[in-house]
């Protein structure tokens, strides 16, 4: 089977830290405590920010703009992985999410900075300057949570639940080292499960869609903001 | 000098002199030069070409900075091409001297040097970071993340004052 192209790479890697970023900000303002509304938005705004360029680059490869590439396809069209997705407004499954994600994200960067697209390893080199925040702020809350008796059962719940979600964000090659990256951090084995792969869609991308470019579409083409 | 010959003679000088007039939109006290975001300044037939590296890929603030220095190189006569380079080439390192100078006495502390590896999060809680208020490096991380996505929230046991870290990148 071929590899995706290079703009489907940069789709990929968009829809993701669109998506997710879209969800993220969702905690803006009911996060349980001030820090984490701090927290949660801040990263919003940067995986939005990645989305930008990353859109940017792939809109010159498509011959269109990052705009109509990141709110005028139909769900169906979008790259992201399901893990992104799902909307869990609950604090286990916001802090397990992010935890994979950004654990998942890590290897996929590490592994794109090692690109001959010097393009590609430049921007991952950038992307991942910021990334390490994320993942210092997802690795303290799982440490916290899992150190607390009264959190670890909805941990653990969490992580049943979205670990076949996590496989899903790499590809075959990249994904034993995700299992040994959560194996060391969890101290235990993963379940050998099938992986929710990229490509299939949650119901809840269309929702966040329909949300996302509600104003886009009521506004006339060729609207300035 | 008159305004035709100083055209003529437009220098990359000038036009770095002109760009270090240019505030950070959301931190006044520093300079975009000063930031270091301002990687490379070429003059070719009254056309002057920018590569611009910007800090935080989702910082607000990265067109008005780019419309700035436009207006700038407008301002001297020529006709701005300001190129968005996206690579690892800027990083908190680039600040000046008089940079981190300025971002101190604003009460915000500049960023640590970058080591080989990457951040971690033993290194924001154990330090050293020095509180830009008085100096002591008796002080806690309070958040990683802060008011912009280049700040954190520290706070100083000694003083007993909160204050911004310039994040490391």
């Amino acid at each position: 089977m071929p590899g995706p192209s290079r703009a489907e790479l940069l789709l990929a890697l968009a829809d993701d830290e669109l998506i997710l970023g879209w969800r993220n900000s969702e905690w803006t303002g009911i996060a349980p405590f001030l820090e984490e509304d701090v927290a949660f938005s801040s990263i919003a705004q940067n995986e939005i920010g990645h989305a930008r360029a990353l859109y940017e680059l792939a809109a010159r490869e498509l011959g269109t703009d990052a705009d109509t590439l990141a709110f005028d396809r139909s769900p169906e069209e979008y790259r992201s992985s399901p893990l992104v997705e799902l909307r869990r407004l609950e604090w286990a499954r916001t802090i397990v999410r992010h935890w994979l994600y950004e654990t998942a994200d890590a290897i996929r960067l590490e592994a794109l900075k090692q690109s001959d697209d010097a393009e590609i390893a430049g921007i991952a080199t950038k992307i991942d300057r910021e990334e390490v925040y994320h993942r210092i702020h997802a690795e303290m809350w799982i440490d916290r949570l899992l150190a607390s008796d009264d959190a670890r059962p909805r941990l653990d719940e969490a992580i049943e639940e979205l670990w076949p979600y996590a496989l899903g964000v790499l590809d075959d090659d990249l994904r034993p080292e995700l299992v040994r990256k959560v194996e060391e951090k969890l101290g235990r084995t993963m379940p050998d499960v099938e992986p929710v792969s990229r490509g299939q869609h949650e119901a809840e991308l269309a929702e966040l869609l329909e949300e996302m470019t509600m104003v886009r579409r009521s506004a006339p083409a060729g609207a300035r903001w | 000098m008159s305004g035709a010959s100083y055209r003529l003679q437009l220098a990359p000088e000038d036009v770095w002199r002109a760009l270090a007039e240019i505030p950070d939109p959301e931190i006044p006290v520093i300079s975009i030069v000063d930031l270091g975001v301002v990687k490379d300044v070429r003059v070719e037939d009254g056309r002057v070409h920018v590569d611009f590296t910007p800090t935080f890929m989702g910082c607000p603030a990265l067109e008005a900075m780019t419309a700035q220095m436009e207006d700038a190189i407008r301002g001297l006569g020529a006709e701005p091409d300001v190129e968005v380079v996206l690579d690892g080439s800027w990083s908190t390192d680039r600040i000046s001297p008089e940079g981190r100078e300025k971002l101190r006495t604003a009460g915000l502390a500049p960023p640590a040097p970058r080591s080989a590896g990457q951040p971690t999060l033993i290194q924001l809680e154990r330090g050293p970071f020095s509180c830009p208020w008085c100096g002591s490096t008796d002080t806690r991380l309070d958040n990683v993340f802060g008011p912009t996505p280049c700040r954190s929230l520290r706070y100083c046991n000694a003083c007993r004052q909160p204050f911004e870290q310039f994040k490391t990148i």
